[in-house]
């Protein structure tokens, strides 16, 4: 199944709502969290989601559209 | 023989083997080369650097890889040139410049890359591969001839033809129709699944490196010193931390007494998220969107740029937001005034130095050193409407008209 390491990053107040939790019900994917820093003021999460290629991005668009970046844990790859 | 001890998470200290590996399995941390610093101890000296290659691997003792086998087309020891007349502008008495831009294929890129080749050829891989915009592009492509691999570089198919053909000259391309995301979606896809030597994915441990040869020299040019400040262009924040950790292993290793210098980030208004998180007391940078003319410095999501903004507060540094119209200007100034003609991601670290120095960040007497890491003539169109010139006849009347102004006779 593949799989994929991403990083969010949000604004703490977000931590609120239950984002990784919504995600993995609303889409048929599974996540594994690595990594968190949610005591500053952008909070993040490291994370791995597991699903389809498909459902792994509508899940991703679904979780930009609740005010989180999310960006590849490698960063972007595309140097200069 | 290296000094390399493991491959370990900067985050949990977990250790790997020496393997084309980049994450740590258990907490998704970046993998790090660890070294065995008590046997380099042993071996290294002021003396048994000054007697190797003029190359980064005259450092071979501090790098992954032994310079016996290294792929090496010269990557290395380029100039650190006082600049008297850019620091009379700038009312900085003890400023100099460090030329990459004297590299082989004219960036800094050469020396991450000669590394990240050489641990491909070690690793018994084919392929050497990368995405780019430019510099790296060309220091792939060039390494990957030297060590007769075959060589997989990404460009965005609207890139400018000199940059493509500057990296074509080498080997095979493949433009890419697309783009950033796309480019990047791409390369993250291919890199997973081919057994490719990616040199910014699973040789970067290794390829980062690379640029720990910048602090090494740096110290070891200035007379076994390290400076009082640096200032670095940031795109992935890479450079930035190995040039610290290369002045720190320095220290450590008793090269020179101390390392205390200020690292001060600069990037470019359209993509500055490692200068803002600096400069908003943020810990680590919020992924955006770039626009920059800096196209070497565009990375909207950096790997490096919580450690960057870390390594700015710890050693007392600081992030600077150039404004994008400063860009060709400082290109132009640093041309002008030292006979350097360095591309956009200079422009930006000229234009930080000078507002660091007129902000007293920098002091006028303080030893400082600006980060030159490209050329500018893969970036002409950066400053086609800054430069000027004059046309004429080919007649002394014209010649006299136009350009020395005399009224003819
Ligand atoms: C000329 C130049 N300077 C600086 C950088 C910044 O490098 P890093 O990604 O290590 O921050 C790059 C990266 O592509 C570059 O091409
Ligand atoms: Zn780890």
């Amino acid at each position: 199944m593949p799989f994929r390491r991403v990083k969010f990053t949000f604004k703490t107040e977000k931590i609120q709502s239950p984002v990784i939790y919504e995600l993995g019900h609303k889409f048929d994917v599974v996540t594994n969290i690595r990594r968190a820093d949610i005591d500053s003021e952008n909070g993040w999460v490291i994370l791995e989601i597991e699903g389809t290629v498909d459902e792994i991005e509508r899940g991703l668009e679904w979780v930009r559209e609740q005010g989180s970046d999310v960006s590849s844990l490698d960063g972007d790859i595309l140097a200069g | 023989m290296t000094n390399v001890q493991s491959l370990r998470c900067k985050e949990c200290g977990r250790d790997y083997p020496q393997e084309p590996i980049y994450v740590c399995d258990f907490c998704f941390g970046p993998l790090e080369v660890n070294y065995d610093y008590d046997a380099i101890a042993k071996n290294i000296s002021r003396e048994s650097i000054q007697d190797g290659p003029l190359t980064i691997w005259r450092y071979d003792e501090l790098l992954p890889a032994s310079r016996d086998n290294a792929v090496n087309i010269g990557a290395g020891m380029t100039p650190l040139l006082k600049a008297d007349n850019l620091g009379k502008e700038l009312g900085l008495n003890n400023l100099w410049i460090k030329n990459d831009a004297a590299n082989p294929t004219h960036s800094f890129k050469d020396r991450v890359v000669s590394v990240a080749a050489t641990k491909a050829v070690e690793f018994d891989f084919d392929t050497i591969a990368c995405a780019s915009t430019g510099n790296l592009a060309g220091a792939t492509a060039a390494h990957g001839a030297k060590a007769g691999m075959n060589t997989m570089v990404f460009i965005p198919a609207d890139l400018e033809r000199g940059k493509i053909l500057g990296a074509a000259i080498f080997g095979s391309v493949v433009l890419v129709n697309g783009n950033y995301d796309d480019v990047n979606r791409l390369c993250s896809e291919l890199g997973d699944d081919r057994r490719w030597a990616f040199v910014n994915i699973n040789m970067r441990p290794y390829y980062a490196e690379g640029s720990k040869s910048i602090g090494y020299e740096l110290a070891e040019q200035l007379g076994w010193h390290a400076p009082k400040h640096v200032v670095v262009p940031v795109a992935s924040g890479s450079l930035f931390t190995k040039v610290y950790k290369g002045l720190q292993e320095f220290a450590q290793l008793g090269l020179i007494d101390s390392a205390d210098t200020k690292m001060h980030i600069a990037q470019p208004f359209g993509c500055s998220p490692v200068a803002k998180a600096f400069i908003e007391g943020q810990a680590y940078p919020k992924p955006v969107v770039p626009d920059t003319i800096a196209k070497s410095l565009a990375i909207g999501s950096p790997a490096d740029g919580m450690y960057s903004v870390s390594i700015a507060n710890k050693t007392g540094g600081s992030g600077t937001i150039v404004p994008e119209s400063e860009i060709a200007e400082c290109m132009k100034l640093l041309a002008e005034t030292e006979g350097i003609f360095t591309e956009t991601a200079g422009g930006v670290v000229i234009s930080a130095l000078r507002r660091l120095a007129r902000e007293g960040v920098i002091g006028p007497d303080e030893e400082t050193v600006a980060l030159i890491t490209g050329t500018g003539l893969k970036t002409l169109e950066a400053i086609a409407d800054s430069v000027k010139t004059v046309t004429i006849d080919p007649t002394v009347r014209s010649f006299d008209e136009v350009v020395t102004g005399a009224p003819v006779s």
